[in-house]
């Protein structure tokens, strides 16, 4: 039970977090892409196609932060100091751009709130990407503790990953307008859509080569025999995906470029999980050093088994309300 | 420049959740205030009850995105600045966190979609039935998050080994001894604290001679639950107190300023507590008030802060001035609601213009009533995080003062920013009234969807009085 029990949490964790991703990620890349809107009226619009959903969307953040305080108190406790600046300036995005849904639509000036909007949704996207970037370059540990300094975290490649996950939530928007938006926003979906895939094959290319060259031990998970032969295949299925998505893109298919947005990221997902595990902290603390005991971590997921079904019901439930296209000039006022 | 990273955290911590606290104590009481008009409007379909829902409405999606956001950083805290304190208890207090999360958090906030976007796009009763749901999930989360915070003052269930506390038994966790006190006194607190929000734009909208019959319904809707709620939270927080004095004696001893245990304890009206002297000074007091009130008998004695060395004591004067600001407003709100019920018994509610005009200028008194109540109960802990377990200055990350200092800086200019936005948008939809809401909701809902014309024009004709 001490081995698999965090393994079933960390599946859980895992999750949670791709599902926070995958939600927040067109939400947030819906902010990314408002200052290409060619006026107001059609941020009203593109807001539109996300109001209903995004506060829900926002709660498998809570989720995950709260599942590691739950599961891995030990790993929680040390990455949150250490990626301390990241986090709280993350958070800081996250509350203008969550108040501007609100406060746009009751303002005089809705340039204001939109301008809110964009630079608490970047803010937030890139902060993300550094928050993930600094955890897999590795935090320095010693008893149980965080023992580096306060901006251990800024380095070239964690700025990568910040760009990174600015592209791939802009392209996560813009397939998402594509599926949910009629008219001129829709439309220019598909050209952003272009440019943001370009960019995040990229940034994926270069983390891909980087992160092995950074750490030997991911190097010789990759490239070491017999693992090379099991994970050849997931750079290929990356590249697949890739070119169908550029393809249903320049068709302008509605649901498909979004769907496959979705996949590419799992894959980028799946990649960075191969890389690291069995590691919460990388290079030094794994699920089962950061584990609470069983009695907490069984208690927790009898609670996750009952509540994760009818989550996922009721928002299957929301998305369906809400379904079909938001026609031009519509908004919630 | 030397500056405490313990005091910083705690400053950053008592900042960012006072600012917090604000929202649900709205909220938790606003979305159960917009079931029951919901609810009213289903069986009586009367247009004004559907106004009035709809006006809170607006209002209650810019508190609760205020609430949403400032609650997500609470959850991070815990790792950021408190992260001792997540290992140390984690193991217990984690897992009712998370069931906040699992249980409330994602209803709320997925109903909070169908409540403020669906009204043409499902049926009435489901979207009264969505407010209900919000307004159960608000509960939900207090239910968890109170049980979390009480397991804070008064551990229970659990054993520690090696200085971490595990947990032993979950009901006895989860139903800690002072739970039940004060969830109970902390969502009465809400309720009542929304109570006064509208009685305060109902009796501002009846002075104007504005949105009358709106006014009305709001000012005696109040009237009606605080008339109950206000004398009632006497009796809990009575009762709260007393459980207090069971399992935390020396928080009581600072709310009431009794340093000698020796002696049967005086009521304070006014003091100022000297904490060097360890005595009061200028202090008023009704002779004995407090051992009667404690203990229930005019000599009986209750330990006073001298039991206890110097670095057990929580600081005295903010837990002995916010217990009396709490106190005081409870009075004043018992007051306020007996005398307006007799206004209304006497069919004199609507015209007596001097009670309306101080009601129309009370709505923040319920906050201020919650805010010093966490202050007494918090403050009071100290130097205790986890009572008895883990002393607040063991309890902080990893993390240099200046760090802490420049994100405190951070988020005093955002939350000013934002609140002091949120306030004003928030004053400009009540100025807006009831019936220009309505009114603007009608030319921007969505009804894209052939059913959504249908079921505004059947709403319509059923809501014709």
């Amino acid at each position: 039970m001490e081995w698999y029990l965090p393994m079933i949490w960390a599946a859980v964790i895992g999750t949670a977090v791709s599902f926070y991703v995958i939600l927040d990620g067109f939400d947030l890349g819906i902010g990314i892409l408002f200052p290409f809107a060619r006026d107001e009226r059609e941020r009203d619009q593109m807001m539109a196609t996300v109001k209903p959903f995004w506060d829900g969307n926002e709660t498998w953040l809570v989720l995950g932060g709260g599942g590691l305080f739950v599961a891995f108190p030990q790993a929680y406790a040390v990455i949150m100091p250490a990626l301390y600046l990241p986090v709280i300036v993350m958070l800081l995005g996250l509350i203008f751009r969550g108040v501007a849904f609100e406060f746009r639509s009751v303002s005089d000036s809705q340039k204001r709130w939109s301008f809110a909007f964009t630079a608490g949704s970047i803010v937030a996207a890139f902060s993300q990407g550094v928050i993930l970037g600094g955890l897999i370059q590795g935090i320095p540990v010693a008893n149980g503790a965080f023992a580096g300094g306060s901006f251990d975290w800024a380095t070239p490649f964690s700025a990568l990953c910040g760009l990174s996950l600015v592209a791939g939530y802009g392209l996560l928007g813009a397939t998402w307008l594509m599926m949910k938006a009629e008219g001129p926003v829709g439309q220019r979906g598909r050209t952003q859509a272009k440019a943001l895939l370009l960019a995040v094959l990229v940034c994926m290319g270069i983390v891909s080569l980087w992160t092995p060259l950074m750490s030997e031990r991911i190097y010789a998970r990759w490239f070491s025999l017999p693992n090379f032969y099991y994970l050849w295949p997931v750079p290929v299925v990356t590249g697949v995906v890739a070119l169908l998505l550029w393809r249903w893109i320049e068709k302008g298919r509605e649901i498909l470029p979004f769907v496959s947005s979705i996949v590419l990221f799992f894959l980028g997902y799946l990649g960075l999980v191969i890389s690291n595990f069995p590691y919460l902290v990388p290079p030094s603390l794994t699920v089962w050093d950061t584990a609470a005991v069983p009695a907490s971590q069984i208690f927790m997921l009898i609670g996750t088994l009952v509540m994760l079904p009818i989550i996922l019901g009721y928002t299957v439930m929301i998305y369906w309300l809400f379904r079909g296209k938001v026609k031009e000039g519509e908004s919630y006022h | 420049m030397d500056m405490d990273p313990v005091l910083l955290a705690r400053l950053q911590f008592a900042f960012t959740i006072i600012f917090h606290i604000i929202f649900p104590s709205f909220t938790i009481g606003l979305s159960a205030y917009i079931a029951t008009l919901g609810a009213m409007w289903l069986r009586t379909g009367t247009e004004r009850y559907h106004l009035l829902m709809r006006f809170w409405t607006k209002i209650f999606a810019v508190s609760f995105a205020m609430g949403v956001v400032s609650g997500i950083v609470l959850s991070y805290q815990f790792g950021t600045n408190w992260s001792r304190f997540s290992v140390v208890v984690g193991n217990v207090i984690g897992p009712l966190i998370g069931y906040e999360v699992l249980t409330a958090f994602f209803l709320e906030a997925t109903f909070l979609g169908i409540m403020l976007f669906g009204f043409n796009r499902v049926p009435p009763w489901l979207y009264v039935l969505s407010s209900a749901v919000v307004a159960v999930g608000t509960a939900i989360s207090a239910f968890w998050i109170l049980s979390a915070n009480s397991w804070m003052q008064t551990p229970a269930g659990h054993e520690v080994r090696n200085g971490i506390a595990y947990p032993v038994d979950w009901f006895a966790v989860v139903f800690n001894p002072s739970f039940p006190y004060r969830f109970a006194h902390m969502l009465n607190a809400a309720y009542l604290t929304t109570g006064f929000v509208v009685l305060a734009v109902g009796a501002r909208y009846l002075l104007a001679g504005i949105h009358a019959e709106q006014g009305r319904t709001m000012v005696r809707m109040a009237i009606g639950l605080m008339a109950v709620l206000a004398p009632l939270q006497l009796l809990i927080g009575d009762q709260h107190g007393l459980n207090t004095l069971e399992h935390q004696p020396i928080k009581v001893a600072a709310m009431e300023g009794h340093w000698d245990g020796s002696k049967p304890g005086d009521f304070y009206i006014f003091a100022w507590p000297d904490e060097k002297a360890e005595t009061n000074r200028f202090g008023i007091a009704i002779p004995r008030g407090s051992s009667l009130i404690l203990t229930h008998k005019i000599d009986g004695l209750f330990p006073g802060l001298t039991s206890v060395p110097p670095q057990d004591r929580p600081p005295v004067v903010p837990v002995f001035f916010a217990f009396r600001i709490m106190i005081g407003i409870g009075f004043f709100m018992i007051a306020a609601a007996l005398y307006g019920a007799f206004l209304w018994w006497r069919g004199t509610l609507v015209e007596t213009r001097w009670y309306l005009w101080i009601m129309s200028h009370c709505w923040w008194i319920g906050f201020v009533a919650v805010i010093a109540g966490w202050v007494v109960t918090e403050t009071g802990r100290q130097p205790w995080v986890a009572y008895g377990i883990l002393r607040t200055a063991d309890a902080t990350s990893p993390v240099p003062a200046a760090t802490i200092a420049g994100t405190l800086a951070l988020f005093v200019v955002t939350y000013g920013i934002i609140f002091s936005m949120g306030i004003y948008y928030i004053n400009r939809l009540i100025n807006r009234g009831p019936e220009g809401s309505a009114i603007s909701d009608d030319g921007g809902g969505m009804a894209n969807t052939p059913l959504g014309a249908a079921r505004a024009a059947a709403r319509e004709a059923i809501s014709k009085p």
